[in-house]
């Protein structure tokens, strides 16, 4: 990946200088390029319009907001909204905001796991039924989840799991998904480095985390991410399973107060505001990693 | 192909160790698959089964059905008004948001990657919304910018320009609401078809387009139709694959921008939306709503195959 990056950056830089050694002169040119740079900031504010709402209805009070006339930025900064929406008994803020990060943390860690030791099995571990199993599993992938909710909450509730920590997980965690992106990474995975590993008496077990995992972590990093995102963002199954308002997470909790009760309005915002701000600083911190994963998740075969 | 090659592998060594090798890959191979597949089984196949198993009895507020009632739940659902309808909202849906998302994506792509300087900044900034969830998203565009009042920011917009407040979602005639749920899940997913497309800008052979200006091909609209398309043809199949898949499956921000506290309203009702109404609301009609899940199953997985087929087919030719 940081191979590919600067290899790019190079040949744009590259290709950058031939076009400017030949074509500034050419006004059609510059013209073509200036609007291209206005067109792409125009865009850039739109799409920070969102985020700049979720601040400037977080941090005002309701007067504010509600206001005939639009202020584009409260002139006293509200910051008791903050202690305010973890201190109103209707919204069960901190609970919520511990029931997503149990979640998020648990399917991503064991999500990866599974996958990642399926993929690694599938991948280099001969065996005679391999291609079968691999198209049972490649067979769910046709069957999104959304439309599998239905069988999969009889099946919870049969398990008395409803409202249960254990109900949001454990049915995410098999993601056939991630299982594929693992296997058609670890069919490319250099296998001179497991030979030597063989040679020196390592079997699949020990090769596997000794050998693949020290030297797959980008991988792991950008699947990892992107599944931490899903599970972050959840919101179907968490709605169908959480029924107890001690079993919302963030997402749920949010819902509720957006579409049936009544809550003042710069609560649900810095609620909202609340929770995306570990994404956000997932996104900054980890952006080459989450790039990466997108990048693999889009390639078709 | 893998199981061959095994088998060739197995017949030079010892009797002994060829033994003992096989049945080590065996058990190592479940080892590392087992645990996964036999929780894909657990959670995908058995209630996908047991889901078949309830569409044929009437199955209100329960998981163990007795009463048998054949194919009536198939022939309910085909024949309710409201589900048909819900696949025509699903199509007229599909129709909006997959050429919006496509244009949009592969635009900010080609922009962002012919930009001289802060690239890095720009395509962050768009692909941002890719970390929200689709309840806040809902959220902001249902009580901030779309809220019908005076105080919403579109309607704040529109009122510097002289014109009337819009009542957006609950408007439908002209069906506004449909401007609201498209904008939605255009902001948010496409960034992430812009990264796609990005990676499948920076595939393409530099050559090529030194190729084309040398034979007299102007940089533009003929080098975009002529090369960059051409070149991103299996990037198009997989995002138009996406969106459509991504499509059928909406749910959350029709939920969270349309239903209020009196429900939902009779419009805009996506198929899911409706199988959760169906299967969860008061009647918990579950057989009813296991017929319709299978009902959705099969109609998706023939899309994807169809699609596959179509454009796999077409890629065999070039």
């Amino acid at each position: 990946m940081a191979i590919r990056r600067t290899e790019t950056t190079s040949r744009s830089t590259e290709t950058g200088r031939v076009r400017r050694a030949r074509a500034p002169r050419d006004p059609r040119v510059r013209a073509g390029r200036a609007l291209r740079v206005v067109t792409v900031t125009v865009l850039a504010v739109l799409f920070l319009i969102p985020f700049y709402l979720l601040v400037r209805n977080g941090l005002a009070t309701e007067q504010d907001i509600t206001a005939p006339d639009w202020t584009f930025f409260p002139r006293d900064l509200q910051w008791s909204n903050l202690t305010e929406v973890f201190g109103d008994p209707n919204l069960p803020m901190a609970r919520a905001l511990l029931n997503s990060t149990l979640i998020a943390v648990s399917t991503t860690v064991g999500t990866v796991l599974l996958a990642s030791l399926a993929g690694y099995g599938l991948a280099r571990i001969p065996y005679r039924h391999a291609n079968l199993v691999f198209y049972a599993i490649l067979g769910t992938l046709m069957v999104p989840a959304a439309v599998t909710f239905v069988p999969s909450f009889v099946l919870v509730s049969s398990l008395g799991w409803i409202s249960t920590l254990r109900g949001l997980i454990v049915p995410t965690l098999f993601s056939a998904f991630a299982c594929f992106m693992f296997r058609q990474y670890f069919l490319g995975f250099p296998r001179e480095l497991e030979d030597a590993a063989r040679v020196d008496g390592l079997g699949y077990w020990r090769t596997y985390w000794r050998i693949v995992v020290p030297n797959s972590r980008p991988v792991f990093a950008a699947i990892g991410t992107i599944v931490f995102i899903g599970a972050w963002n959840a919101f179907l199954w968490p709605l169908v399973i959480g029924q107890d308002r001690e079993s919302w997470t963030v997402q749920v909790a949010l819902s509720t107060f957006t579409t049936a009760q009544n809550l003042n309005l710069h609560e649900l915002f810095i609620a909202a505001a609340i929770s995306i701000a570990p994404l956000v600083v997932v996104f900054v911190l980890l952006q080459r990693y989450i790039v990466a994963g997108v990048e693999r998740s889009g390639i078709d075969d | 192909m893998r199981a061959t090659k095994a088998a060739a592998g197995t017949g030079t060594g010892g009797l002994l160790a060829r033994l003992r090798g096989r049945q080590n890959r065996n058990l190592w191979f479940w080892a590392f698959v087992g645990p996964f597949a036999i929780g894909l089984a657990l959670f995908t196949y058995v209630p996908l089964a047991w889901s078949v198993y309830l569409s044929f009895f009437d199955a209100h507020n329960t998981v163990t059905p007795t009463d048998f009632v054949g194919l009536d739940n198939y022939t309910a659902m085909l024949g309710d008004d409201a589900f048909v309808s819900s696949l025509g909202t699903f199509l007229l849906f599909t129709a909006f948001i997959v050429p919006a998302t496509y244009v949009l994506s592969l635009g900010l792509a080609l922009m962002v990657n012919r930009l001289r300087f802060a690239q890095a900044f720009f395509r962050s900034v768009f692909f941002l919304p890719t970390a929200c969830s689709y309840v806040v998203a809902a959220l902001v565009w249902k009580l901030s910018i779309f809220n019908g009042v005076r105080f919403g920011l579109a309607n704040t917009v529109l009122g510097w320009f002289g014109a009337d407040q819009t009542a957006w979602l609950s408007t439908t005639d002209p069906p506004w609401y449909w401007l609201v749920i498209v904008t939605v899940r255009l902001w948010l997913q496409a960034g992430f078809f812009m990264i796609l497309f990005l990676a499948g800008l920076q595939r393409i052979p530099p050559r090529l387009y030194e190729a084309a200006a040398v034979d007299g091909a102007r940089p533009g609209w003929q080098t975009l139709r002529y090369i960059t398309l051409p070149q991103l043809r299996a990037t198009s199949v997989a995002v138009v694959l996406l969106l459509v898949i991504n499509a059928f499956q909406a749910f959350d921000e029709f939920y969270n921008l349309m239903s209020d506290a009196r429900g939902y309203p009779p419009y805009a009702r996506p198929p899911l939306v409706y199988l959760y109404y169906t299967a969860l609301g008061q009647e918990q009609n579950l057989g009813l709503g296991s017929a319709g899940a299978v009902i959705l199953a099969l109609i998706i997985a023939v899309a994807t195959v169809v699609q596959a087929r179509w454009f796999g087919l077409g890629r065999k030719e070039d």
